[in-house]
């Protein structure tokens, strides 16, 4: 083995412009593959975490049916006390939750007493809120940083439409679950900034405004947001979540409860697939540019050395050796341009990150971007690209197995 | 027993529409620790007969026993089993591995075919660059010595596994007079040391000479043989 190894790379030395050539390819393929997983990945991972921390939560917990009418925010589809116990004592059982906060949600009408418009509205705990989306208070473009009872959040483009600023006094207006309809004044305590993705564009109340505005003895929650300690487990959760509350069956034995990820929930899920898809069709470039250049080389190979083939054929070499001789060659030069790829492609990102380059997305600027690579991926890369290199050689090295020794050796 | 023994043997080569009769009912036997030369013009078929000796290539009939062995339906894997343990090979253009030294070259059999311990090979390799007087050269690359200095180093290579006969089509055809002399005279000079029978063939009158026995091919029929001394008959 270690024999074939050296043979292998003093043939390698032997064309040293054409390995080096094969190499540098294999190693940009590299580079822009790495790139690009950092780039795409920190983009990805700013954008998730802008949508899961602002508003949405990493999960939510629903009454049954609730997503699928969300649109309407349904008050009847709300979980009663007993429910939100239960589900209360089900999510301090999971120790990966760090926090979970309750909302209703409801829609109602918004009048500036000159005009009045519609407005989607949440009553939450501000604590808890604030707890399961740390980056809440940032979206707050003007007044204090909270939620106050008795005052209002304003979505901004409620607040424009309706020329409202802070310390005005509105009134918010909704239909109870009886029908009935009740108001209450509130003062404006602050305007928030819009968000991509469902809920990005509601207001805020305390949970106890919400309470007396929609005539409530008892606390019926629409919603219940969490946040995971590790993001990486969200997936692990969630179905440790689901086998939990879909456990719970109501009398007519359907369950009771609904667990969604912010994948379910939000659209930007789709471009956060369009990202890894864009990541897997580059790695599949990758893999064409190593499978056509080592393939190439080594064709090139089998064929100007036929006669020395032949040779080592005739003094008794098997057939095996010769083909581990060039798979070990193409293994040899996919490794090379794999380690030169992986330094320089590291080397890239690590420049990328120190030059602290930053960009917009939606109305959130200044976003530094932090390309990462982690072990994970280098070690994918690399094992794809040598073993991409590997099948490469494969044709061509049995190729060269195969020669019969007087037709090689005659060759010229 | 018999190093080589032939009987009948025939060889064809269809290409097409004609059937070209390469060897036509050769018989022969040849005895161990000999230097034997095939000679005869181009065509006569010398290359035919060494590469069925040599077991790179099957006859069309007959039967050929290479150290006992049939090697007549040998092919493949066994065929390379049976070269690797039993023949040497030197051939006319030399054919080193130009990625390694000349001690590598030598060593490479041992490496390659027969797993030979460190040990060992070491000091097969190194003797016998000796007896070829190749041991100051051992270090360098085929493409920095001489041809007559390359063929020394493919007939120690040849050796080195101590086969049971060492077959050298041509080996002095790319020499100079001088240069194929001598490399005829080490090959004699090895034959004697080592007990190990050389068959070559050959055009140059003057190397035939050295040969101990010599065949005369024509048109693939074996048409003379003649010992050292001048004795002929067929
Ligand atoms: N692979 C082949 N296919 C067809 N005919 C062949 C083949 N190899 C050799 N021959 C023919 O067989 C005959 C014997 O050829 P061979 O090469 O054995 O002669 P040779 O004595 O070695 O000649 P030379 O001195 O030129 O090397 C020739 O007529 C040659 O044309
Ligand atoms: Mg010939």
């Amino acid at each position: 083995m270690f024999n074939l190894m050296r043979i292998a790379i003093r043939n390698l030395m032997r064309y040293k412009r054409r390995t080096f050539l094969t190499a540098s390819l294999i190693t940009m393929g590299v580079v822009f593959v790495l790139v690009f997983i950092a780039l795409s990945g920190s983009f990805k991972h700013m954008m998730v975490s802008q949508i899961t921390d602002s508003f949405l939560g990493h999960i939510q917990i629903h009454q049954k049916g609730y997503v699928a009418s969300i649109d309407t925010l349904p008050l009847t589809k709300s979980m009663g006390t007993q429910a939100v116990r239960k589900v209360k004592e089900a999510i301090n059982d999971v120790p990966e939750i760090e926090a979970y906060s309750m909302r209703i949600k409801f829609g109602g009408m918004f009048s500036n007493f000159v005009e009045t418009a519609n407005v989607r509205l949440n009553g939450v705990y501000p604590e808890e809120e604030i707890k399961t989306v740390p980056l809440f208070p940032e979206r707050i473009m003007e007044g204090k940083k909270g939620i106050t009872k008795g005052e209002i959040l304003v979505p901004e483009l409620l607040a424009k439409g309706m020329k409202v600023k802070i310390g005005d006094m509105i009134v918010v207006v909704a239909t109870n679950k009886d029908g009935s309809v009740n108001g209450k004044q509130f003062k404006v305590g602050g305007i928030l900034e819009s968000a991509t993705g469902p809920g990005g564009r509601d207001g805020y109340i305390h949970i106890d405004d919400a309470l007396e505005v929609l005539r409530m003895d008892e606390v019926q929650i629409s919603e219940i947001a969490l946040r995971i300690n590790n993001f990486v487990n969200l997936n692990a959760v969630h179905t440790k979540l689901n086998n939990i509350f879909l456990k719970e069956l109501n009398k007519a034995g359907k369950p009771v409860f609904e667990v969604h990820t912010w994948e379910q929930l939000s659209p930007f899920y789709n471009i956060a697939r369009m990202i890894d898809l864009m990541t897997f069709s580059i790695k599949l470039m990758l893999i064409a540019i190593v499978l056509i250049s080592i393939m190439n080389v080594m064709i090139m190979a089998v064929y100007e050395r036929v006669r020395e083939i032949g040779t080592i054929a005739a003094i008794g070499t098997l057939p095996k050796k010769i083909l581990s001789m060039f798979l070990i060659e193409g293994f040899s030069l996919g490794v090379l341009g794999a380690l030169i790829g992986n330094v320089i492609g590291i080397s890239i990102i690590y420049i990328l990150n120190i030059s602290r380059i930053t960009f917009d997305f939606g109305r959130q600027t200044g976003l530094v971007l932090e390309p990462t690579v982690n072990f994970t991926d280098i070690f994918t890369i690399s094992t794809i690209v040598i073993m991409v290199s590997v099948l490469a050689s494969l044709q061509p090295a049995f190729k060269a197995s195969r020669m019969e020794p007087i037709k090689a050796l005659r060759h010229v | 027993m018999s190093l080589i023994e032939a009987e009948n043997l025939s060889k064809q080569y269809i290409s097409g529409e004609i059937t070209i009769d390469a060897l036509k009912d050769l018989s022969f036997v040849i005895g161990p620790a000999s230097f034997i030369s095939f000679v005869g013009p181009s065509g006569s078929g010398k290359t035919t007969l060494l590469n069925l000796i040599g077991c790179l290539d099957t006859p069309t009939s007959g039967v050929l026993r290479v150290s006992g062995t049939d090697v007549s339906q040998l092919g493949g894997k066994s065929a390379a089993d049976f070269r690797g343990k039993n023949i040497g090979f030197i051939f006319q253009d030399f054919n080193l591995i130009p990625v390694l030294s000349v001690y590598e070259n030598v060593e490479y059999p041992l490496l390659m075919v027969q797993n030979t311990p460190a040990g060992e090979r070491q000091s097969r390799v190194l003797s016998l660059l000796d007896s070829v007087g190749m041991i100051e050269q051992k270090d360098k690359y085929p493409g920095q010595i001489s041809g007559g200095q390359k063929q020394r180093v493919a007939v120690a290579r040849a050796l080195v596994t101590r086969p049971k006969l060492v077959l050298a089509d041509e080996p002095t055809a790319n020499l100079d007079h001088k240069t194929a002399y001598m490399v005829i005279n080490i090959m004699k000079k090895m034959k004697d040391e080592s007990g190990i029978s050389f068959i070559f063939s050959t055009h140059d009158q003057k190397v035939v000479g050295e040969a101990e026995i010599i065949y005369t091919l024509e048109d693939g029929e074996l048409a003379g043989k003649s010992a050292k001394g001048g004795a002929r008959h067929v």
